[in-house]
């Protein structure tokens, strides 16, 4: 394992494995790593979502020409911690003439399968929960469990609104699963491999928006077209269309269960964000340039779990900056740009990346 | 005028006329929808401006106005029957497609029941509402009709009721809803319908089959209260009805009180009246385009169009001491004199304003996805928007030239010039840039008065104790969304005896049944955006 | 400008707005649990300081909410601006305009839809008293009847200040409710469906 990075995580967790085996059965110090690693996911997964509510409320702000929060807590820190004390305490509503069982499993459902995305994320240098061979594969599986519970959510709610909106959200999921899956796809023939650290690995002198230009450039936009999409934010929020829709799926939901499907909302926003960065931006990679030493050596010395976080923010700010300049699209209109453009487009596109392997039109070598 | 009246009088022998300002024809109630419809197709009175419900205590009756598409020439029939106690008319929904729900306006207000109109429910009360308020006769503190949380009474029926070939009238019910529609209630606390508008909308999957507009939800009874109030009281209601042109609607109605009373209004106060409408009209669009924009869920236009309009709302509460009920055309002239920095404001304005229009257009008119939400969406025709007799932006988005102030004109209109903004297409785009164009245009208007305000006084001589004098007037001004009309009809007392006002939102909303008809539900709420009715206007 | 004076109010009583958190703090010394206590404010903390707002508005005085959440005036300094649409959602309704007879019922209802804990402010003088239209024979004179309001923002409509400062007030008065020491609905379901037999189907 190179060093590309000051912070390397293998030493730390080979070491802190050998110290529990040391002292306790394998089993045992098994259960134990399991739970720290459940823990602390759990505690990530709570800030970076009170983190990005609070992100899309201050960037939808200054696009606004306002403040955004900036009374609680130094500079309106603790803005979302407050909105969850409340939420948490809220009232759940019970509803007459409800499928109960169903009611209270979808936001579950979307949350757990916004959750188990984070295994296969690499969020730095050794820093991952799972590392097998078909991260990338895992990761699309699991994200596409949530238009499940989405579904279930308007179909329980029995409220004709949440059906309205669960339909399209289905229609719309299933459809720009396939455009995430293909551009995923195009990086993965690319790359040659479905395993997240090599993938990450392999970008270490070029990232792949580089080292495969055209093809890659296409296969991003793309990307993060299907993304914005699968994520039901705007201008695809068809879902929950305020507008039309009252607050579409979840408006039956109160409290801590629409506060599930509030957060799911936003940790999609950083998993999209997230699988752009690993497979064009390289990961939690520093940028470097081949044979320039120096440069490398300092750029190394950003521990890589920001150069993780930062790009993925980065990205998920292109995302927000969407959502806040365009209208929405009309049902039609989001279907026939999946499969009037985006698929056909990304098909060629993949034939194009065929191509530029076949023939070694690429930087780097691997 | 002469002419026609010779034309009608030959025709049918039993109309009387009362000369005017507008030509005032009677007739009864057997030859009404001849008269209307020889009206419309021999004399060219194609638009139907309102329809007045009146109660003369010993008769009940409607006045209808009928207009040219050119506003050159109005007339107006008036029909009336003695029987009280279930007094009915002919309708003309037949002939106005406006006419079926202004009908129904008057059988909620009177019980004057419309035969052959083929929707007679009542429009504003709910179907067990006692008794019919604006009758003089009517009991307001009656107890059966209090407020009560308990969920009012649905029903799917429809009544109508039908001439028979022998001349007996007969009473059918119809269902609104088959059965086996599906049918989605849009209101009314709903984030789109702009207030609390309620559509009961029948879907076929996505599409639209038929929507039935319930109203009422913010009725307000202001014609009624208006009874009981002198003359200068009735113009706080004006900024509530539709409260972005409160100004113009104040102008309407104080025009027609001084039409009334013979009083001439001082110069200065006619140009301060005109910029003032033309303030409001740009705050008003700009507020159309920030809500119509955030319909579509391009949320952060609304703060860019609320820039302006807090800019316009600062150079008003200079002058008038108020945000948005302003209370500031009264009758003679204006309340107070302009704030000195009333003109350096302005100025300040107007030089911001196209920089801001250019911002709107690059941010949202060009955009691809606003253009496919848009373009081709809600198309309304000519014949349609005159038949439904929508005026303002939205009208003239369908071809139809019908803007007061270039057709009628009042205060400073005539002084200056400007164009009407017309287009051709009838769809949810055209609408949204006739009102953006629109504001180009008052700001041309306003540039043209600023400098030349004339000296003197803002506010004539006006008798503490107003009375009119007995008879009947009609004036009809251009407020931010359509012509406005006001009928007083005064029995020589200090109070109006009947107070009409005849809004542009009702039609608006009448309409959108016609127009969303095999569209998408997200069109619903393009359109009824585009339409931009407010619905205390369209309520009252 | 001349000051205004109200003969009932002296002036100085309009500059004070920090009443309630005196009084919020009186109630706090006089014997709280520590422990429940510090819970107790943590959580009126998250309360008072998240107050999402229904979208809800009949006529004049919703126009000044929209302005209120605009640049200037800027409600989401405070953490008010997400509107929700859904009821079930929001924390509490600004009844911003007249409410009529035929609005009463969807009215009640709404508010019935809200979540615990609910507030309701009633702004403008149409939702206080019926304001200009309260000899109408279509207007309810006054919300009171219909539903508990916590703040009154007097008004034609109030000015976003004044809708600023009712929420503000409205934050404060949060501040002295007890999570702990109370129960969060007044009346359980059982209790609840004991005395409305007809909702037990």
């Amino acid at each position: 394992m190179d060093n590309y990075t000051i912070d390397n995580f293998h030493s730390f967790t080979e070491w802190f494995d050998h110290l529990l085996n040391g002292c306790m059965p394998g089993w045992l110090a098994t259960t134990i790593e399991c739970l720290l690693v459940g823990v602390g996911l759990l505690l990530v997964y709570a800030l970076l979502a009170l983190f990005y509510i609070l992100y899309e409320r201050k960037i939808c702000a200054y696009f606004q020409c306002r403040l955004g929060p900036n009374r609680v807590g130094p500079w309106g820190l603790l803005q979302s911690m407050a909105d969850a004390v409340k939420m948490l305490i809220k009232e759940l509503i019970e509803l007459k003439h409800i499928d109960k069982f169903l009611f209270a499993l979808a936001p579950y459902l979307v949350i757990i399968a916004s959750m188990i995305g984070f295994a296969v994320l690499p969020w730095g240098n050794g820093l991952q929960i799972i590392d097998f061979n078909i991260g990338i594969f895992f990761l699309i599986a699991c994200s596409s469990i949530g238009v499940l519970g989405i579904l279930l959510a308007g179909w329980s709610s029995n409220n004709k609104f949440t059906l309205i909106g669960a339909l399209r959200s289905g229609a719309q999921m299933v459809s720009y699963e396939l455009s995430v899956g293909l551009s995923i796809l195009t990086m993965v023939a690319f790359a040659g491999t479905m395993d997240v650290v090599k993938i990450v690995e392999a970008q270490a002198d070029h990232w792949f928006i580089f080292s495969a230009h055209i093809p890659a450039i296409i296969a991003f936009v793309i990307y993060m077209i299907a993304g914005t999409a699968e994520t039901n934010r705007g201008p695809f929020d068809l879902p929950e269309a305020e507008s039309e829709l009252t607050a579409g799926y979840h408006t039956e939901y109160s409290g801590i269960h629409f506060g599930f499907f509030y957060l799911a909302e936003y940790l999609n926003l950083f998993i999209v964000s997230g699988v752009a960065t690993l497979m064009f931006f390289g990961g939690w990679m520093p940028f470097r340039v081949a044979g320039w030493d120096g440069f490398n050596e300092i750029m190394g010395y950003i521990p890589s779990v920001v150069w993780f976080l930062m790009k993925s923010f980065a990205l998920s700010f292109v995302i927000i900056w969407f959502k806040w300049t365009y209208p929405r699209l009309r049902i039609d209109q989001l279907l026939s740009l999946e499969w009037k453009y985006l698929l056909p487009i990304n098909l060629v596109n993949l034939v194009l990346m065929v191509i530029i392997i076949w023939q070694g039109w690429y930087f780097g070598n691997f | 005028m002469a002419e026609l009246q010779n034309k009608i009088s030959r025709q049918f022998p039993g109309a009387t006329f009362e000369d005017g300002e507008i030509l005032l024809i009677n007739i009864a109630d057997a030859q009404l929808h001849d008269l209307i419809k020889t009206l419309r197709d021999e004399h060219g009175f194609d638009y139907l401006v309102t329809i007045v419900g009146m109660d003369w205590k010993t008769s009940m009756g409607c006045v209808y106005y009928l207009a040219d598409t050119g506003m050159s020439r109005f007339v107006s029939v008036k029909t009336q029957t003695e029987d009280r106690d279930n007094p009915m008319l002919h309708s003309i929904a037949d002939l106005y497609r406006i006419a079926g729900i202004l009908e129904r306006e008057v059988y909620d207000f009177y019980g004057i029941v419309f035969i052959n109109n083929p929707d007679m429910r009542r429009l504003f009360l709910n179907i067990d509402w006692k008794g019919y308020p604006l009758r003089k006769d009517y009991d307001v503190n009656d107890a059966a009709n209090a407020p009560s949380i308990e969920n009012e009474r649905q029903s799917d029926l429809t009544q109508t009721w039908v001439e028979l070939p022998d001349g007996k009238v007969e009473r059918r019910e119809e269902i609104v809803f088959k059965p086996e529609d599906f049918v989605v209630n849009i209101g009314p606390q709903h984030p789109a319908t702009h207030g609390v508008l309620r559509f009961r909308t029948a879907v076929d999957g996505e599409t639209i089959k038929k929507i039935d507009v319930y109203m009422g939800y913010i009725h307000r009874g202001v014609e009624k209260l208006c009874e009981d109030l002198s003359y200068m009281q009735t113009l706080h209601f004006m900024d509530r009805l539709d409260y972005f042109s409160a100004h113009n609607y104040h102008h309407g109605l104080c025009l027609c009180i001084e039409k009334a009373a013979g009083i001439e209004v001082p110069q200065r106060a006619v140009v301060v009246r005109t910029l003032m409408d033309e303030l409001s009209r740009i705050a008003s669009h700009c507020l159309f385009i920030g809500t119509f924009c955030m319909d579509l869920g391009a949320t952060t236009m609304l703060f860019y169009t609320l820039r302006v309009r807090e800019q316009v709302l600062d150079i008003m509460e200079k002058t008038c001491g108020a945000r948005m009920t302003f209370n500031y055309d009264c009758i003679g002239g204006v309340m107070a004199d302009i704030h000195p920095d009333f003109v350096k404001d302005v100025k300040e304005l107007l030089a911001t304003l196209e920089k801001n229009v250019a911002e709107y257009n690059k941010l949202f008119t060009g955009n691809v996805i606003a253009k496919n939400r848009l373009e081709g969406v809600g198309i309304l025709n000519h014949d349609d928007a005159v038949s439904y007799a929508i005026t303002g932006p939205s009208g003239r988005a369908s071809g139809w030239a019908c803007d007061v102030r270039k057709l009628v004109p009042y205060a400073a209109y005539d002084k200056v010039e400007f164009e009407q903004v017309v287009r051709t297409e009838g769809d949810s785009m055209a609408r949204f840039k006739n009102r953006v164009d629109e504001i180009l245009q008052s700001k041309h208007i306003i540039e043209q008065l600023i400098d030349n305000i004339p000296e003197g006084d803002f506010l004539a001589k006006v008798p503490k104790v107003l009375k009119l004098p007995v008879g009947h007037w009609f004036q009809v001004v251009e407020g931010c969304r359509g012509v406005f009309g006001v009928y007083i009809e005064s029995d020589g007392s200090n109070k109006p005896y009947r107070l009409k006002l005849a809004t542009p939102s009702l039609n608006s909303a009448a309409v959108v049944d016609h127009i969303t008809r095999g569209q998408k539900i997200a069109d619903l709420i393009t359109i009824g955006g585009s339409m931009d009715y407010i619905v205390p206007d369209m309520d009252r | 400008m001349k000051e205004i004076t109200t003969k009932s109010m002296p002036y100085d009583a309009w500059k004070d707005n920090e009443y309630i958190e005196k009084l919020v703090n009186e109630l706090r010394e006089s014997g709280t649990n520590v422990i429940v206590g510090s819970l107790d404010k943590l959580i009126n903390w998250g309360r008072s300081n998240s107050i999402w707002p229904l979208t809800f508005a009949t006529s004049c005085c919703g126009i000044e909410f929209v302005s209120l959440g605009a640049a200037r005036f800027d409600m989401a300094r405070f953490g008010w601006e997400v509107a929700r649409s859904s009821p079930r959602q929001a924390d509490f309704m600004m009844v911003a305009g007249t409410i009529v007879n035929r609005m009463v019922p969807v009215f009640r209802r709404l508010y019935d839809q809200l979540a615990e804990p609910k507030y309701v402010i009633a702004c403008g003088s149409c939702a206080i008293s019926g304001g200009p239209f309260r000899k109408s024979y279509h207007v309810a004179k006054g919300i009171e009847d219909i539903v508990p309001v916590d703040v009154f923002v007097p008004g034609c409509p109030p000015r976003p200040e004044a809708m600023i400062y009712g929420i503000m007030q409205l934050s404060r008065k949060m501040k002295v409710e007890r999570f702990f020491g109370g129960v969060n609905r007044k009346m359980n379901r059982k209790q609840y469906l004991a005395e409305h037999p007809e909702e037990n189907c």
